[in-house]
């Protein structure tokens, strides 16, 4: 068997930056971890979990928990990390932007997972600006090597400087692999609490004093970044001089390794004078940077001096070589032999046997549908569902569909239903409830309880009964905590139980009061049938009704020619009976008996 | 400053692309190279198209290929193939099973499916197309495909030796499973 990687105290391995933070973390001593899960964040602490057990790591109902725990662990003397995708960080911004002024006893590092390019998110935005806002150290690395490096050098300089650093890495660090030199794990003594009130309360004449300490201590960081080993000068043809960080700077490298860089693994604060040196020693200067044009604003408002960069390449999407090699000096892309070919495009699907399938489905018969929410489930919107509507952000699903009740009345939106998952619903929508019982709106709120934080890979959460290292923990009762918010109208239902679920609907459609139903079966991922059992087609009785197609299982396609669905051995899920109940004319069947 | 080799690996979710692109950066590390790959989580998992970029050479930057720098393309489905068919370098080759997965925009009847032995002729695409169920149905797996793959590739990469190819297969397969895939692998090479 494998070793664990906590059993390897030197060599080389090739990890993926997410890889290389949990073990930049592991090395640097650090005791405690709360965090929920975001792509493309969500390895760091998978990555803790099954590597590297020094380190207590748990999943947090949400990322602003996740954060006033790792404070209270830093209070409490030992070295934290937190982690989060990019708008993970606006849902823990309370306690990040305050979490300044306090600074830290036990170092903190928290890494914000950003997504430019939306591969998996819902914005592109940028937390270099969220690092400047709220007045801590920001660091980008830009391999695999420096997301392990700059962890450790984090971790000093939060207890140097006494601050928390924001570790701002983006997908293409996140999830891309390199190979890295490791070593130990050098222990930190956990220094223990102590009661400190100035430094811990932040009431009016205590804040003031904090806010003083904070500028202060930006000025000294500063200064500390002119010789910092996170920032250098490569000196190379003057007549240009390209001021980058992160993932840009590789590009840079790699399409114009002649030209003169300034790589900035410190984005805030600036180290201005080191900046200064370089821009005096070149002609032009020119910025790389994925996201805003953080850096070309910043410094060229320093110095006001002239400086291109996000005009030439993009505040919108990635960056990639092309881009950088087409924005320096105007250069030409790389012959193409063959010119992009127009193609059906392969968007994301539920899986075969997903229990999504079966609420939407039904949703989508009986015309109705949902305002949305982040998970799997979001894929409600795709044909041939069309059976969401809405999706702002974490929780929203239930809050909007109050709003549109109390904009045009229900009686204008008699079929529309919030659809949220459970872990989303104890992340963040369980106050849009609470919400809806207080001010008395009438909707039907559907959490789809899949017993899994799915879309991210599949990790617990409160409801699932396990902890993040799998091992037993209370579960949740969400009847009995929907029941406590004050909803008079709670039902659970099986989702692949079509009859039923179609029957929960109408019911709550016709109801004047709030009601929930929940759908409750668990995701794929959650566990492996004991028997291979396959939905199969008696051809005879099939009459071409293609209403088992328009399930949208991944499973089911169409043989255009016999004019006969066709079902995948690979894919048919061994307990999903979905296209046995939809066959109007019993042509398909499946053999259930015995499979759990 | 020597070539960098530039690899993509290509398909649909669950076919095994990014076992695939770990046992390609083993062995070609496994060979004194440096490498770095870059792919996708999230949204792709669930069933979407899926992608590895692989690079490796003395020193390597970029965690991408560029548009017209890639010197194979490997794909599991072969209209996955096509859709990175442009960053082909003019040298450079597509492999492909000749697998069809339809998407759902084809199965719900939005979108048809290209032809695309029709495109690649067309178009003059260097390809190898591998028949690979027959191969897999013939090796008793269905799971090897992406092996058979990289055998195929194996030719076109002759800086990594057939040791560090078998190495990082065992690496990377469970030890009962290792035989069929080194016999795969043995198969896509001799295509």
């Amino acid at each position: 068997m494998r070793k664990k990687l906590n059993e390897v105290n030197s060599g080389k391995l090739f990890l993926s930056g997410n890889e290389a933070i949990a073990r930049g973390a592991w090395e640097h001593g650090v005791h405690f971890s709360s965090s929920y899960p975001g792509t493309p964040s969500t390895e760091i602490m998978e990555t803790i979990g099954k590597e590297y057990p020094e380190i207590d790591a748990q999943w947090a109902p949400n990322e602003k928990v996740g954060m006033e725990v790792i404070a209270g662990a830093s209070f409490g003397g030992a070295r934290v990390l937190s982690t989060m995708k990019h708008v993970g960080l606006n849902v823990a911004a309370d306690p990040f932007y305050t979490l300044s002024y306090i600074g830290a006893t036990g170092g903190i590092v928290i890494v914000s997972a950003d997504d430019p390019g939306v591969h998996s998110s819902q914005n592109e935005q940028d937390n270099r600006l969220m690092g400047r806002a709220a007045k801590v150290v920001v660091l980008e690395p830009s391999d695999s090597q420096e997301a392990k490096d700059f962890t450790g050098i984090a971790y000093e300089i939060s207890e140097m400087f006494d601050t928390p650093v924001l570790l701002r890495v983006t997908t293409r660090i996140c999830h891309s692999k390199s190979i890295v030199e490791v070593g130990p794990r050098v222990e930190v003594p956990v220094k223990g609490y102590t009661k400190d009130i100035a430094k811990r309360v932040p009431i009016p004449a205590n804040a003031r004093k904090m806010h003083s300490r904070v500028v202060a201590r930006l000025k000294a960081l500063e200064e500390w970044g002119y010789d910092s080993p996170l920032n250098r000068i490569e000196m190379g043809d003057k007549s240009i001089g390209i001021i980058t960080s992160g993932i840009s700077y590789q590009y840079v490298k790699e399409v114009h390794p002649e030209v003169s860089v300034l790589k900035l693994g410190m984005t805030n604060p600036l180290p201005w004078r080191l900046i200064k040196e370089f821009i005096d020693q070149v002609d032009n200067v020119m910025f790389v940077e994925e996201g805003e044009p953080y850096l070309e604003e910043r410094i060229r408002s320093q110095f006001l001096i002239d400086g291109t960069g996000s005009e030439l390449m993009s505040v919108e999407g990635e960056l990639n070589p092309e881009l950088v090699r087409k924005g320096i000096r105007n250069g030409e892309s790389l012959p193409l032999t063959f010119e992009e070919i127009a193609l059906p495009g392969r968007p994301p699907t539920l899986c075969a046997g997903c229990p999504h399938r079966g609420a939407f489905h039904t949703l989508s018969k009986m015309k109705a549908s949902s305002t949305g929410d982040i998970g799997c489930y979001t894929l409600g919107l795709m044909p041939p569902y069309n059976a969401l509507e809405t999706v702002v952000c974490m929780g929203a699903a239930i809050g909007v569909l109050a709003g549109i009740e109390k904009a045009v009345g229900r009686e204008e939106m008699p079929k529309l239903v919030s659809a949220i998952g459970e872990s989303t619903f104890v992340h963040s929508g369980i106050t849009g409830l609470i919400d809806m019982v207080y001010n008395g709106n009438t909707g039907t709120v559907m959490i789809m309880d899949n017993s899994l934080t799915a879309m991210t890979g599949g990790q617990e959460n409160p409801t699932t009964g396990k902890n993040l290292r799998g091992e037993p923990a209370p579960a949740l009762d969400l009847v009995k905590l929907v029941s406590a918010c004050g909803v008079k109208h709670v039902r659970v239902v099986d989702p692949h139980d079509l009859p039923e679920m179609k029957r929960a609907f109408q019911e709550e459609f016709d109801r004047e009061e709030l009601s929930v139903i929940i759908t409750k079966r668990p995701c794929i991922m959650q566990y492996k049938p004991k028997r291979k059992t396959i939905a199969v087609l008696d051809p005879d009785k099939c009459v071409h009704c293609k209403i088992c197609v328009k399930l949208g299982c991944p499973a089911i396609s169409w043989d255009a020619e016999k004019k006969i669905p066709v079902i995948s051995e690979i894919l048919c899920w061994p307990n999903c009976n979905l296209c046995v109940q939809v066959c109007p004319k019993d042509a398909l069947s499946k053999d259930l008996e015995g499979v759990v | 400053m020597s070539k960098i080799k530039n690899i993509i690996i290509c398909g649909t979710g669950g076919q095994g692309i990014l076992m695939a692109s770990e046992v390609l950066c083993s062995a070609a590390w496994r060979s004194g190279f440096q490498v770095k790959k870059s792919e996708v989580h999230g949204m792709a998992q669930r069933g979407g198209s899926v992608s590895s970029h692989v690079r490796f050479g003395e020193k390597v930057h970029s965690v991408l290929v560029e548009k017209g720098a890639a010197d194979v393309i490997l794909s599991l489905e072969k209209m996955e193939a096509l859709r990175w068919a442009n960053y082909l370098s003019p040298d450079g080759k597509l492999i492909t099973c000749d697998l069809t997965i339809e998407p759902m925009t084809v199965n719900t009847g939005s979108a048809v499916y290209p032809d695309v032995e029709k495109i690649i002729e067309e178009k003059a695409i260097p390809n190898l197309m591998i028949p690979v169920m027959e191969i897999a149905q013939e090796l008793g797996n269905l799971r090897v495909m992406n092996i058979v793959l990289l055998g195929a590739a194996s030719r076109h990469l002759p800086e990594i030796s057939e040791k560090c190819w078998f190495d990082a297969i065992e690496e990377r397969v469970p030890a009962k499973a290792l035989e069929v895939n080194l016999e795969a692998f043995k198969r896509g090479k001799a295509l």
